[in-house]
């Protein structure tokens, strides 16, 4: 049986409430008052599309052998590389082993399940097995547009192999087309779109009938088979009378978290997935339908083995992990949409030494030290003379991946003299659950939600961007885990 | 353990510029002052030194690297110079090294030199540097000095179960006795008295660490002419002479960054070159026999933790002791009594042999009687470089 294993999900702590953005940007175009309504998900200042399908990706492979991983496939419109596989960055991040198939996807906002489509071909094909595919977008729209408002950042990943699946793949169908509603040229930052009425009729409105009538005919198949039904599609009309048009009940909704989320758009329909799966029993049959540049529909039955998967913090959890961001002017720095004065300290030349990364990648993308097999001491980075004053043996330590286990704070402060686009800088010593320690930026919080000894986790961030060479650099950095969160 | 150097060395002469926002003075201008200063106190001449050592940090906007900058500035007749560069540490390296020289018997007469331009940086606090390294430069935390230094108030709090409102208070009294110090010192960068309720009311620069809890940037330089006992009873036979009594450094060994028993509330190092620097100055009880120091206050919680590492404060009670006045100018051991980092101001490598200058005036009794020091047996001075999870201490003691 091939199909899905497990999901994860990611969606960023903080959220912009869409009447923050119109109360600044209204004014240039009153009709996005349509618009404005709930609130969208922005990625930190120090997350990206990569950060978040790492993140999305953890969430996903939690619990799991990392060496039992085969591949990632990442999929994303918004990869901080055109050249430098951004695949490799999410399985570093995992810690996985290096002899695994590993891929990009994009292109298209379609290109999530064209990823997931690859990986279960490629399961079924018996070429590969247990691929993660982690869809991630964090597209911007220009100040004032409509896009600005509609869109959100997200993430969602699916591991894909033939045992202990809890959602049996059944069939795929696919279409193709070089409809342009929305675009974005090899040197645009920001997305450009035709008229939306074209968009909703001629675009979501015939190409999702489309593609469901091809899947629902080739594997003869009836909609009202289906427990549930999920697209994307942002135009609340246009849901409406899609899902009256093809017969969706109420109940076979998935909701498309328009006004809590945004449309994460490769993401998006993964999202839904996953959120989908989070509430599924066996038995349920789930049609996953994707659109951008024409659509995929893919078939999944859910299988008694749901109910084994531990549970995961998915869509839900990451719902209920968030924080308001209620200034306008902050999501645009962040976006790096305006240049703001960080002071000369923020001028100093950052270097990336992409030798010196190659020969660390393990300690720098997989948080990876070392362990001494004499004495047991955990070091990070890894140290080749063991530290500890009673130990001292040379070159006998093993590798141990940290990124799993947490830490507790063990110092912190909250710095307004270093130069940061999101000051005040907050740093500190934590102490690794599995042990060792290191100094850590610490990331979605506040100093006050910070004391010595309180739990955080380790996430995958970026640690800085070089404007003068366009390189996003990743890191680690260590988050409060809040009261109450598993 | 071998005899150590105590009293086979004794600082001949010294000087020291004005530190402070020196804005008209190149490098070259400071060291020549200070070593004018300095050669005058000496009562030699330029050729008789004959081996010179460099203390200088910041190669970014400072002086370059190697020993040139000093053999050009002050034009010293081809004798060897050597750079030493070990962080805040590197002036007293400096003088570590001229005193070896001269203790070893390679030379009679040597000279230590620290200087530091701090203040063409273009922004305030120190230069933005990959001080440990490239690798650490990419994954550390974007951190600055204050922000490494704050971790210890909060790791003491929690160590020692004191409250953050007490440390503040204490740290509060430490800059403000540094201000009153420093107000009547001339060569001070910062010379005006704080009261008490600004400083605890100043903006914060990294939690818990407010402005006035962070030293000044300055621009200085200071130096030192060393010489046997013997030859500098000939040159000055009527006056007291300042012997040094011990010089110690101690460097991270990993133990604090990567090894989790530090708690993180102190320096290790501080710990074991003042151990080390008591032993070699014969020294039993550091509370009772220390007469005045000058510690390394980059910030108000690095002097209050120094109190205890030095072993003159009990493990969490420096509080109280600061809170007392025991390390009051009139208290039982003065600490700073020249205004220390905090308001003579800091410019790195000259730091050490600035310390030195002040113990070295106070043990002749040259200084005015508002601000000296009754009686001075032993004064003590200390470096601490780099961050306190990955430092470098240097402890000298001077007595007569």
């Amino acid at each position: 049986m091939v199909g899905i294993r497990s999901y994860g999900g990611y969606v960023p702590r903080y959220r912009l409430n869409r009447m923050v953005i119109f109360g600044s940007m209204g004014w240039i175009n009153p009709a996005n008052m349509l618009n404005a309504q709930g609130e969208k998900a922005v990625a930190n200042f120090d997350e990206d599309s990569v950060t978040m399908a790492a993140a999305a990706a953890a969430d996903c492979a939690k619990g799991f052998n990392r060496d039992l991983i085969g591949g990632v496939y990442f999929a994303s419109t918004t990869a901080s590389y055109k050249e430098r596989l951004c695949a490799n960055l999410v399985a570093g991040a995992l810690a996985m082993r290096e002899d695994v198939r590993t891929a990009d996807f994009g292109g298209a906002l379609k290109c999530g399940t064209t990823a997931l489509i690859s990986a279960l071909d490629g399961v079924s094909a018996g070429t590969a097995n247990n691929i993660v595919v982690s869809a991630a977008d964090c597209r911007l729209g220009t100040m004032g547009s409509p896009q600005e408002l509609m869109f959100g950042d997200g993430a969602a990943a699916l591991m894909v192999g033939d045992t202990d699946i809890i959602a049996e793949f059944k069939g795929s169908f696919s279409t193709g087309h070089d409809f342009v509603d929305h675009f974005r040229g090899s040197e645009s930052k920001y997305d450009r779109q035709w008229e939306e009425r074209w968009i909703r009729d001629e675009g979501f409105g015939k190409f999702i009938p489309e593609v469901i009538s091809g899947i629902c005919d080739k594997y003869g198949m009836a909609l009202s088979d289906f427990a549930k039904v999920i697209y994307p599609c942002y135009f609340g009309s246009a849901r409406k009378s899609i899902n009256k048009k093809l017969g969706i009940e109420p109940d076979q909704v998935v909701d498309s978290l328009q006004a809590v989320v945004g449309d994460a758009g490769a993401a998006q329909p993964m999202l839904m997935m996953v959120k989908a799966l989070e509430e599924a029993k066996p038995g349920d049959k789930i049609l996953l339908v994707s659109y951008g540049s024409g659509c995929d529909a893919l078939i999944f039955e859910v299988t008694d083995k749901i109910h084994e998967l531990k549970p995961r913090r998915g869509v839900l959890g990451n719902l209920n992990r968030r924080a308001d961001l209620d200034n306008y002017a902050k999501y645009l720095t962040w976006r790096r949409m305006v240049t703001v004065d960080t002071g000369l300290r923020g001028e100093e030349q950052k270097w990336t030494r992409w030798s010196l990364m190659w020969r660390a990648h393990r300690t720098m993308l997989s948080l990876e030290g070392s362990k001494c097999k004499a004495c047991g001491t955990v070091q990070f980075p890894p140290q080749r003379i063991c530290v500890n004053p009673s130990c001292g043996v040379t070159d006998q330590s093993e590798p141990i991946v940290l990124s799993e286990g947490g830490g507790k704070v063990a110092s912190f402060t909250s710095d307004m003299l270093a130069a940061s686009i999101n000051p005040p800088a907050i740093y500190g010593s934590v102490n690794f659950n599995l042990g060792g320690r290191f100094l850590f930026d610490f990331t979605d919080c506040t100093v006050d939600d910070l004391a010595v000894g309180s739990p955080v986790d380790l996430s995958f961030r970026v640690k800085y961007y070089d404007a003068l060479r366009d390189i996003t650099d990743y890191f680690w950095k260590a988050v409060p885990v809040a009261e109450g969160a598993e | 353990m071998a005899e150590g150097i105590r009293d086979k060395v004794v600082i001949l002469g010294m000087g020291c510029t004005k530190f402070g926002e020196r804005w008209s003075d190149a490098p070259e201008d400071l060291a020549v002052d200070a070593f004018t200063e300095c050669l005058s106190d000496a009562g030699i001449e330029k050729k008789e030194i004959e081996a010179a050592w460099l203390g200088s940090h910041f190669d970014e906007i400072n002086v370059g690297k190697g020993g040139n900058f000093l053999g050009m500035a002050l034009k010293l007749p081809l004798i060897p110079v050597t750079r030493t560069e070990n962080f805040c540490a590197s002036g007293t390296e400096a003088f570590r090294g001229a005193c070896y020289g001269v203790a070893s018997g390679a030379y009679d007469i040597a000279l230590a030199l620290g200087v530091e331009k701090l203040k063409d940086t273009g922004y305030g606090g120190l230069p933005d540097s990959p001080a440990f390294g490239q690798q650490y430069a990419m994954i550390g935390p974007n951190a600055t000095a204050p922000g490494m230094f704050a971790q210890l108030a909060t790791a003491y709090s929690a160590a020692y179960k004191v409250p953050m409102e007490k440390i503040k208070e204490a740290m509060a009294h430490i800059s403000w006795k540094s201000h009153q110090n420093g107000a009547n010192n001339p060569r001070a960068h910062l010379r005006k008295p704080i009261p008490v309720e600004q400083i605890l009311g100043a903006p914060m620069i990294a939690y818990p660490l407010g402005l006035f809890d962070c030293c000044g940037v300055s621009d200085g330089s200071a130096c030192a002419i060393v010489t046997t006992p013997k030859i500098a009873k000939k040159i000055k036979p009527n006056q007291d002479l300042v012997k040094v009594k011990a010089i110690q450094v101690s460097v991270s060994s990993g133990e604090e960054a990567l090894y989790t028993d530090w708690d993180g509330s102190g320096m290790l190092t501080t710990r074991r070159a003042s151990s080390k620097a008591y032993e070699e100055a014969g020294i039993k009880n550091p509370r009772e026999e220390i007469s005045m120091m000058e510690v390394h206050d980059c910030f108000s919680i690095t002097e209050l933790a120094t109190m205890e590492d030095l072993h003159i404060s009990e493990p969490g009670k420096a509080c109280d002791d600061i809170l007392d006045g025991f390390y009051d100018l009139n208290g039982k051991i003065p600490c700073q009594p020249d205004g220390g980092l905090k308001c003579f101001g800091h410019p790195i490598a000259a730091s050490g042999l600035r310390m030195l200058f002040e113990m070295y005036n106070q043990l002749l009794g040259l200084w005015p009687e508002e601000r000296q020091v009754k009686n001075p047996k032993f004064g003590l001075t200390h470096n601490l470089g780099g961050i306190p999870n990955q430092n470098v201490c240097s402890i000298a003691i001077v007595g007569l």
